[in-house]
């Protein structure tokens, strides 16, 4: 029966070539645009870290003065960007699985060939855990130690594309790297690793998107080295030599709780921990906040409002267009009013004719959603050669692909109920003496 | 024209009308809403900006030993103003648009920094030289002089030793609204302050820093001896002469620090940086609004002809009763009209209603009234061109129709 409907359906189609086409490059043009915006919006809003976002949370604090305060209306300021005390003072209560603090610097890298210019790379200044608590995995050798960030230590971890560039690939352990004009050991190559975005640095400075960060240094080592952190604020006038001791925030906290649960202990910790700080005059403001992986990526805006704007506008237009097909499908539709007479004097069921038409509506949405694909491919070809930091990201995944299916012939098939549910109501026996 | 048989007409169709004012509203409410935004954006591409744009380039230097800078400061200064063309050279902490930003909370007197909503100020720094190689328009009081960059060195919190300041027209009407800003007192921090000296035409900060439209020219600037952070040259020459004096500036630096990175651009390129998101906003946007009132005007033509196709029998019965084909043209051209009308209508409320929503969701202004009629007139328009095809085919139906059956 489906191949019957089927039959009709490209004929009925074909009747109507300028129509039909019209119709699909409608459909095709609102899917493209939903599917271009909905891509760059999953992009941006997706899990960095699945396995285990539901239990990394970024502990924040509020350390500025009493001055300006209103009770239950502050939150932790500057993104939760934490004073170098309090960030060790975390640290060292160790009542996480893991915690690490972290920064970024800007990493002149100087290449030991001659005649290679140095240049700037994203570097960042952490410690010991940070590699285990975000599942970076190495490709040789491994992390550092604790110990190793305590004693100043001059080891690094290199990313595999900077491995590549200076060591060709080769295992570079050992190996010393000029970073700020200063030595390093090499105790660790990274294998490919770059959540997108880098989740852990939102805010912290540098890019969000792309190959990832290329060196990491210990936090205690770098700083000894005199490398400072990409974003510092303070709240008074300071020493900006010596931010560990100054009134000014550059570090992030992350932790790595066994169970997403523990969470509410955590935040209690971290609540009496305010407590003490007030007591002793360090703190005047008792509010902290504990967000996970995702809440955290929500406070930053992590996603532009741009994308979100462009992506409603997207739908606004796909609803035009479905809109449009409806009208047309029933202008369709009635002009087949005897063709309809004819089916239903020679035997047709109500529902027979609401099937035929349906089937002719997914055949749109079908040929829409294939167009659609087209116009989204284009739609991402147009957005990779945009400046924005994810451009290079923007492709069309397995998911999306199918997506787009579901989307042209649902939109289709929505659009094609009315023009079927008038065609299979129509009484046959007007439409026969009409000819 | 009379226009009860085109109520009568359109009752008997119903849906198909309803669909087609549909369509007109949310185009009508996509478009309004749409072109608001790209009058926003287009707007903020075109904010002034009181420096010479299109004469300067920008050169940044960084990697070097922070403890030598008070020499090789001069010395990358002298190097570069010896270039062919270059009519002016200075140091700079930051560059407008730049997007690195470099800010402090401004108060108009000590201990207020925290305690009254203080604006947040972008900060720059620069050598003897800064305005003219930037091109600043003085609008009242002086620039500095020597002894005033001489003796302003870099304090521990970055902040310079000197006790003089310009501030923008913007910054300055902020801090004291109504009166002169000269001789003033701006406070960064409860320690430093620094008098107005002189008032400039408003020059964009590197970015925004959360400060939103009102605050893009909220910038202060302040003179500095030779010092690591300037590490930015600001080289302005005669528009024709930039590429040129950008890549001699370039090698030169280079030869100079052999163990720096050193970049450089035209200012036109940062700015061009800073809007491009902007900039494809706006292409977007404007893409969206063609194809859509595209569709919607096929959609127009598309319904109408269908209806004139099966109307072709009253249309010759029309015509052979008398009916001109000027009365059959205006026949249709009048229930068009008819439709987008209720089309917009619905769709002005419709396009206020996403305007609202907008508003409280993203950081969007209030849409000016008349985007609401504009917004009418360009979708009638529309329809009438849209119904002018069918119309002819409708119009050229001969009355002999009338006579055969079917």
């Amino acid at each position: 029966m489906f191949g019957y409907y089927f039959h009709l359906a490209v004929r009925s189609l074909g009747r109507n070539r300028v129509l039909t086409a019209l119709m699909v490059l409608a459909l095709g043009l609102g899917i493209g645009a939903c599917i271009t915006t909905l891509t760059v919006l999953k992009l941006l809003s997706g899990d960095p870290i699945p396995q285990k976002s539901a239990r990394l949370f970024h502990p924040e604090v509020d350390p500025l003065p009493a001055q300006g305060y209103v009770p239950g209306q502050s939150k932790p300021p500057w993104g939760g960007l934490m004073p170098y005390a309090d960030a060790m003072n975390l640290l060292h209560a160790g009542k996480a699985e893991r915690q690490a603090v972290m920064a970024l610097t800007q990493a002149k890298v100087e290449p030991r060939q001659l005649g290679q210019k140095p240049f700037f790379s994203d570097g960042v200044m952490t410690t010991a855990a940070f590699f285990q608590m975000f599942d970076a995995p190495f490709k040789y050798g491994s992390g550092w130690s604790e110990g190793d960030g305590e004693s100043r230590a001059r080891v690094a971890v290199i990313a595999d594309f900077l491995n590549d560039k200076l060591y060709a690939g080769r295992n570079s352990v050992g190996e010393t790297i000029r970073i700020n004009d200063h030595d390093y050991r090499i105790v660790g190559v990274l294998k490919p690793w770059s959540p997108q975005p880098r989740f852990y640095a939102v805010g912290l400075g540098g890019h969000s998107y792309g190959n990832g960060d290329a060196v990491y240094l210990p936090l205690q080592s770098a700083r000894a080295d005199g490398m400072d952190p990409q974003n510092v604020s303070c709240w008074e006038a300071a020493d900006i030599k010596h931010l560990e001791t100054s009134p000014c925030v550059f570090v992030y906290v992350w932790v790595e709780l066994a169970d997403a649960a523990d969470a509410g202990a955590y935040e209690t910790f971290l609540s009496n921990y305010a407590q003490q700080q007030i007591a002793t005059g360090r703190f005047h403001r008792p509010e902290v906040a504990l967000p996970d992986v995702m809440r955290f990526m929500r406070d930053a805006q992590v996603v532009p409002d741009d994308v979100r704007l462009q992506a409603g506008l997207a739908f606004g237009f796909l609803l035009i267009c479905v809109v449009n097909t409806v009208g047309l499908l029933l202008a369709k539709c009635l002009r087949r009013s005897r063709e309809i007479g004819v089916r239903r004097a020679l035997g047709a069921t109500r529902r027979t004719i609401f099937a035929q038409f349906m089937v002719e509506s997914a055949l749109i949405g079908l040929a829409g959603g294939v167009l659609g694909l087209v116009f989204a491919e284009l739609g991402l070809w147009a957005i990779r050669h945009q400046p924005a930091q994810y451009a290079a990201l923007a492709r069309l995944d397995l998911a999306m692909f199918a997506f787009t299916f579901v989307v042209a012939v649902l939109a289709s098939l929505l659009a094609g109920v009315l023009p079927a549910w008038r065609a299979c109501m129509l009484t046959p026996a007007p439409q026969l003496k009409a000819s | 024209m009379d226009i009860r048989p085109i109520f009568a007409a359109l009752r008997k169709h119903r849906i198909p009308a309803g669909l087609i004012v549909l369509e007109i509203a949310l185009a009508c409410a996509v478009l309004c809403n749409a072109v608001f935004m790209i009058g926003q954006r287009i707007g903020e591409m075109h904010v002034p900006n009181a420096i010479d744009e299109a004469g300067i380039v920008d050169i940044t230097v960084q990697g070097t030993d922070p403890k030598l800078a008070a020499a090789d400061v001069p010395r990358n200064l002298a190097a570069l103003r010896e270039i062919p063309g270059v009519t002016a050279v200075a140091a700079v902490n930051i560059v407008p648009l730049s997007q690195s930003g470099w800010n402090s909370n401004v108060a108009t007197g000590p201990g207020e920094l925290l305690k009254k909503n203080t604006p947040n100020v972008a900060q720059y720094l620069f050598s003897r030289g800064g305005p003219e190689a930037l091109g600043m328009r003085l609008l009242r009081g002086r620039f500095f002089d020597d002894a005033e960059y001489a003796d302003s060195q870099l304090g521990v919190s970055y902040l310079p030793g000197g006790h003089v300041a310009l501030v923008t027209q913007s910054l300055a009407e902020r801090l004291w609204p109504g009166q002169s800003a000269l001789g003033k007192q701006a406070w960064i921090g409860d320690d430093n302050h620094y008098t107005v000296v002189g008032v400039v035409a408003d020059i964009l900060r590197p970015d925004r820093n959360g400060e939103g439209a009102a605050g893009f020219h909220w910038a202060i600037f302040l003179p500095l001896s030779p010092a690591s952070v300037l590490n930015t040259y600001i080289v302005r020459s005669n528009p024709g002469d930039r590429g040129r004096v950008l890549r001699d500036g370039i090698r030169k630096l280079e030869a100079l620090s052999p163990n720096a990175v050193v970049k450089g651009q035209t200012f036109t390129e940062v700015r061009d940086k800073f809007f491009a998101d902007t900039r494809s906003m706006v292409g977007m946007l404007a893409l969206v609004c063609v194809v859509m009132l595209a569709v919607t005007a096929f959609g127009i033509v598309g319904l109408t002809s269908f209806w004139v196709g099966q109307r072709r029998r009253q249309i010759g019965i029309r015509r052979a009763l008398g009916a001109t084909r000027g009365h059959i043209m205006r026949y249709f051209q009048t229930e068009n009209f008819l439709l987008t009308a209720a089309g917009v209508l619905l769709g002005m409320a419709l396009a206020f209603g996403i305007n609202v929503y907008l508003m409280q969701h993203y950081e969007l202004q209030r849409m000016p009234m008349y985007y609401l009629p504009a917004g009418a007139i360009a979708l009638w328009l529309l329809g009438q061109l849209a119904v002018i095809g069918p119309a002819r085919r409708a119009a050229a139906v001969p009355p002999v129709v009338a006579t055969r059956s079917g």
